[in-house]
C-alpha cells in the first residue's frame, strides 16, 4: 500500500476520517459527503485542509458548488469492477472544472492505473506490496491512444491527421 | 463401485486433469485416485486446493463417478463430457 | 477493408506485450486466479470445459484471404484444425495453451487482427450487416462508421469497466441483416425529411435470461455527432446500470426499468454537454481516411444474368438450387454476393477446418477480390463474385462441402457450442443442430418450405439466439438429463419479435419429429408463399401446440 503520486510514493498528510464518527483534531481530514454536509461550518472553522471521499453511486456533481473548499477529491473503487469513478473523475475535472488532487481510493490496482490517470485521476493509493514498482511497471504500456480526455494526450487520430 | 475424484484445469494448457494418489496430476480418469470413504474425499480435496494455491490447477473440485461397462465415469452429465471430451467433432486429431 | 497504420500496429504490440507480461506473472503464481481472470477475458482468452478457448474478434464481419490464412495457420499451429465462427463475428479456438497465447495474439497481429474486448464488461466486437458495401438496398455502406466506434471503443479508459457486457451493431440497410434490435445499442443508417443520411438509435435491445427488442431512443442522429451520442448513451449506462446483480446488468434493464423516454432524456441532458467537445470531434479528414479503405474495388463493366448461368441454371438442378439459395442480388451489375453455407449435413455449424480455411481463401482471391465476410448466422460470404464464374465457384464449393443450397431455409442452423465446449451450457446444442440437418437433407423439401430459421442455444444466456429463431431451441437440464424447449415466432430482421413458448421441453430424440409435425402444420396452413413466419403471425400458437403435444396440448403444456 501506499499513495503515489507523480510517479512516486509520497507521504499523505490527510487522515482518512470518513468512516470515524469521532473526528482526530488538528489534522487535515478526508471526510465523506454525509459528514461535510452535516457538519459543513465545523469543519471548515478547523483551519485545516480538506479532502472529500465520494462513494461510488455518489456524483460530484452533487457539490460542485463547494469544490472549492477541497484540496483533494478521494473517489472510491469499492471494486476495481465497480468502473463507475472513471466517470466521476472526468466529470469532476472536465466538466466542474477541478484542479486539485483526485485521488484513487479502494481497490485501486496496478492493471487499472492507466485508465485511471487518462480519466483525471493524479493520485493513487495502491494496492500492492510495492505501489511505486506497481506504477513503474506499467507506466510504459500505452503510447497510443485512441480516445481523447481532459489529460491532453492526443488520439491517434490527431497525430495522424497533424502529419 | 462408486466414489469420489477430483477433477481440475491444468493452469498451463487449461486441460482436464484428475488427482492421482501420489499427489500428481493425470490426464486420463484411470489414472486419478478414487475416494471411497468421506475422509479420503477431504483429503483429496486438501491436497487439490494447496495445488490450486500453488497455481498447477484451476478449480478443482470433487465430484462422484461410477463404473459403467468396466471403465469410470462421472455420475453428472456435464463432469462426464469433462472427462472424455466433446461428444462432437471426433474426426479431429487431439 | 480497413488496414492498420503505425498507431494501429503500435496500440495492439503494446497491449500484447502487456498481456504477456500479464501471463508470466500467473504462471509464475504472480497473480491468483481472481486477480488474472479480468485480465485474460480482456484479451480474449476463457476457461471452458475442456481448455482455454481464445475468441478472436474479425471486425463486422470483414476478412481477407490473407487473414484467413493465418486463421488456418494458427488452427493448426496452435489449436486442433478447426475453428468455431460464432454469432457475433467472432471466431473462436477451443484448445489454445495459456503459455502461448501471446504468442497466438502476435500471429493474428500479423495480419492486422486481434482478441481485444472480445470478453469482459467492455465494448465488443461491433457487428454489421455481413452484405455491407454491397447489397442493392443498403442506404449507406456502414464499415465506415463501425471501423470509427471500433477505434473509439478500443481500451476507452472510461467504458472498460462497464456494469456488464455491451454489443454493438450497424446495419446500412432497411432489411435487418445483423439482430440490429438485439444489441445494446443498435443503429441503422436511413435518410431523414430532407434526404440525409444519419443514423436511427435503437437501445436496450438483447436476449439471454431476459429478452427485449430495443427502443429507438433516436429516430435520427446527424453522423458527425455518431461518438459523442454514444460516449452519451455509454455514460449514462455506467452511471447507472446495475451493478448488484450480474443478470440485471446490461443496459436493457436499465433503458426498461427507466422507460425509453426517460433513458432518453438523460442521454439527451448528457449529450447536449458533450456533443460540442473537442475530445469527441472527428475531423472530417479521418472519417475520409477510414472512408477510403472500404472505396469500391475496381469492378469490371459486365452484364447481368450472362447466358452460361441461365443456361446452366436451365440445366443442372443442383446449381440452380444453390443459386436461388446461395446467391444475393450485388448492387453492381454482372456481380453476385455468394453465401458459402457452414451447415451441410452433419457439420457443426459455423465450423470450419484449417483446410477448409485455406481453400477458401484461396478460392476468396480467385472468385472474390480477396476478401469474404462473416455472417452472424456463422456462414461465410463472397461479396464480389463475377456472376460469370457462378458455376465454376460452384463446383468448386461443392468439393469443400459449403455449397449446401440452405441459407436462410431449415437446416441453416444457428448454434452455440453448448455443453460439448461451454462452461455456461445446460445441454448440448451441435448434435441437435446436426440431427436436424441430416433429417432434413432433402433439398427439395427445405425449398418448399423456404424461409424458415432454426436457432438453438445450450442455455439461457442465448448465445444461439433462440429467442429470435422462427423456431427456437433452448436446452435445459432436468434432474441430470439433456430437454430442449421450443419457442415459435422469433425474427431478428426488422420486424423483430421474441418467440413464445410452446409447451413442455421435450428430449433430444423428440426434437426432429416436433419440428417434422410444425413443418406439415405449416405447409398445411399456409396461404399461397407465405412464409413461415406470417403463418404463424396470422393463426397462432395453438395449432403448433397441437401439432407437436396432440389434442391433450392444452392439458400438459
Amino acid at each position: 500500500m501506499g499513495l503515489v503520486r507523480g510517479g512516486s510514493l509520497v507521504p499523505d498528510p490527510f487522515t482518512d476520517a470518513s468512516s470515524l464518527g469521532e473526528l482526530p483534531a488538528g489534522v487535515p481530514l478526508i471526510i465523506s459527503l454525509e459528514q461535510w454536509q452535516v457538519r459543513r461550518d465545523e469543519l471548515l472553522a478547523r483551519g485545516q485542509p480538506l479532502g472529500l471521499r465520494l462513494r461510488s453511486d455518489q456524483s460530484p456533481t452533487r457539490i460542485a458548488d463547494d469544490l472549492a473548499h477541497f484540496a483533494v477529491v478521494a473517489l472510491e473503487f469499492p471494486k476495481y469492477r465497480d468502473g463507475r469513478a472513471y466517470t466521476h473523475a472526468r466529470i469532476l475535472k472536465e466538466r466542474l472544472g477541478y484542479t486539485g488532487e483526485i485521488r484513487a481510493v479502494g481497490d485501486v490496482l496496478q492493471e487499472q492505473l492507466h485508465f485511471m490517470q487518462r480519466c483525471g485521476f493524479n493520485s493513487f493509493d495502491v494496492v500492492a506490496p510495492d505501489a511505486e514498482q506497481a506504477w513503474r511497471t506499467v507506466a510504459g504500456d500505452h503510447t497510443v491512444w485512441y480516445q481523447a480526455t481532459g489529460d491532453g494526450r492526443p488520439r491517434a487520430l490527431d497525430r495522424r491527421h497533424r502529419r | 463401485m462408486t466414489g469420489q475424484m477430483i477433477l481440475a484445469n491444468r493452469l498451463t494448457d487449461g486441460r482436464v486433469v484428475f488427482l492421482a494418489a501420489d499427489g500428481r496430476w493425470v490426464d486420463d480418469i484411470a489414472g486419478g485416485a478414487v475416494a471411497t470413504a468421506p475422509g479420503v474425499a477431504s483429503q483429496l480435496l486438501a491436497t487439490a486446493r494447496v495445488a490450486e494455491s500453488r497455481n498447477a490447477v484451476i478449480e478443482p473440485c470433487l465430484i462422484d463417478i461410477r463404473q459403467v461397462a468396466g471403465h469410470r465415469q462421472p455420475v453428472a452429465w456435464r463432469e462426464a463430457i469433462r472427462a472424455t471430451g466433446p461428444t462432437v467433432r471426433t474426426d479431429l486429431p487431439a | 477493408m480497413y488496414r492498420y497504420d503505425e498507431f494501429d500496429h503500435t496500440l495492439v504490440a503494446e497491449r500484447i506485450a502487456t498481456f504477456r507480461r500479464q501471463v508470466q506473472r500467473r504462471l509464475s503464481g504472480d497473480l491468483t486466479e481472481d486477480q488474472f481472470k479480468p485480465l485474460r477475458l480482456m484479451n480474449g482468452l476463457y476457461l471452458q470445459l475442456h481448455a482455454y478457448m481464445l475468441r478472436v474478434n474479425i471486425p463486422y464481419g470483414c476478412l481477407s484471404a490473407r487473414q484467413l490464412r493465418q486463421l488456418a495457420y494458427i488452427a493448426r499451429r496452435y489449436d486442433r484444425n478447426f475453428g468455431h465462427f460464432t454469432t457475433r463475428q467472432n471466431i473462436q479456438y477451443n484448445w489454445i495453451r495459456l503459455d502461448e497465447t501471446p504468442d497466438v495474439l502476435a500471429a493474428l497481429a500479423e495480419v492486422e487482427m486481434n482478441a481485444m474486448q472480445s470478453s469482459g464488461n467492455c465494448v465488443r466486437n461491433i457487428t454489421a450487416d455481413q452484405y455491407a458495401g454491397r447489397a442493392r438496398d443498403e442506404v449507406e455502406d456502414p464499415r465506415p462508421w463501425c471501423e470509427l466506434i471500433r477505434q473509439w471503443s478500443i481500451l476507452h479508459p472510461e467504458f472498460s469497466y462497464l456494469p456488464r457486457k455491451f454489443k454493438i451493431a450497424v446495419s446500412g440497410a432497411p432489411v435487418d441483416r445483423a439482430a440490429v434490435k438485439f444489441h445494446d445499442v443498435g443503429l441503422y443508417l436511413r435518410r431523414n425529411a430532407d434526404g440525409v443520411v444519419g443514423f436511427e438509435v435503437i437501445a436496450g435491445g438483447g436476449q439471454g435470461r431476459l429478452p427485449y427488442v430495443g427502443h429507438t431512443i433516436r429516430d435520427w442522429l446527424p453522423k458527425e455527432d455518431l461518438l459523442s451520442y454514444l460516449e452519451a448513451i455509454l455514460r449514462i449506462y455506467n452511471l447507472g446500470g446495475r451493478r448488484d446483480n450480474p443478470q440485471k446488468a446490461r443496459i436493457k434493464v436499465q433503458v426498461n426499468a427507466l422507460g425509453p423516454d426517460e433513458f432518453r432524456r438523460l442521454v439527451d441532458e448528457e449529450w447536449a454537454q458533450i456533443r460540442r467537445s473537442a475530445l469527441l470531434a472527428v475531423p472530417r479528414a479521418e472519417i475520409e481516411r477510414i472512408a477510403a479503405y472500404f472505396a469500391d474495388p475496381a469492378w469490371e463493366v459486365l452484364a447481368d444474368d450472362p447466358v452460361a448461368v441461365t443456361r446452366q441454371r436451365g440445366v443442372d438442378p443442383g446449381f440452380d438450387d444453390w443459386y436461388r439459395a446461395n446467391v444475393v442480388a450485388h448492387r453492381t451489375p454482372g456481380y453476385a454476393i455468394v453465401n458459402l453455407s457452414l451447415k451441410a449435413p452433419g457439420i457443426a455449424p459455423g465450423d470450419l477446418t484449417a483446410d477448409q480455411m485455406d481453400k477458401v481463401a484461396d478460392l476468396a482471391d480467385r472468385f472474390s477480390i480477396g476478401e469474404l465476410r462473416v455472417s452472424h448466422r456463422q456462414n461465410l460470404v463472397f461479396p464480389d463474385v463475377r456472376q460469370g464464374d457462378l458455376p465454376a465457384l460452384w463446383q468448386e464449393l461443392r468439393a469443400l462441402s459449403l455449397a449446401t443450397p440452405n441459407i436462410g431455409q431449415l437446416t441453416d442452423i444457428i448454434a452455440c457450442p453448448g455443453l460439448d465446449f461451454c462452461s455456461l451450457a445446460n445441454a448440448r446444442a451441435i448434435p441437435v443442430a446436426q440431427d436436424l440437418s441430416r433429417h432434413f437433407g432433402d433439398a427439395a423439401v427445405l425449398q418448399d418450405v423456404g424461409e424458415l430459421t432454426i436457432n438453438i442455444s445450450g442455455c439461457m444466456n442465448a448465445c444461439g439466439h433462440h429467442h429470435v429463431g422462427n423456431i427456437g431451441i433452448l436446452g435445459v437440464e432436468k434432474n441430470g438429463q439433456e430437454f430442449y424447449q421450443l419457442t415459435l415466432g422469433g425474427s431478428s430482421g426488422e420486424d423483430a419479435s421474441l418467440g413464445d413458448r410452446l409447451g413442455r421441453s421435450i428430449s433430444a430424440a423428440d426434437v426432429p419429429p416436433a419440428i417434422d409435425a410444425i413443418v406439415a402444420r405449416y405447409r398445411a396452413l399456409r396461404l399461397a408463399d407465405e412464409r413461415f413466419l406470417d403463418t404463424y403471425r396470422r393463426v397462432g400458437i395453438e395449432p403448433f401446440k397441437e401439432a407437436v403435444y396432440g389434442a391433450r396440448a392444452r392439458e400438459v403444456a
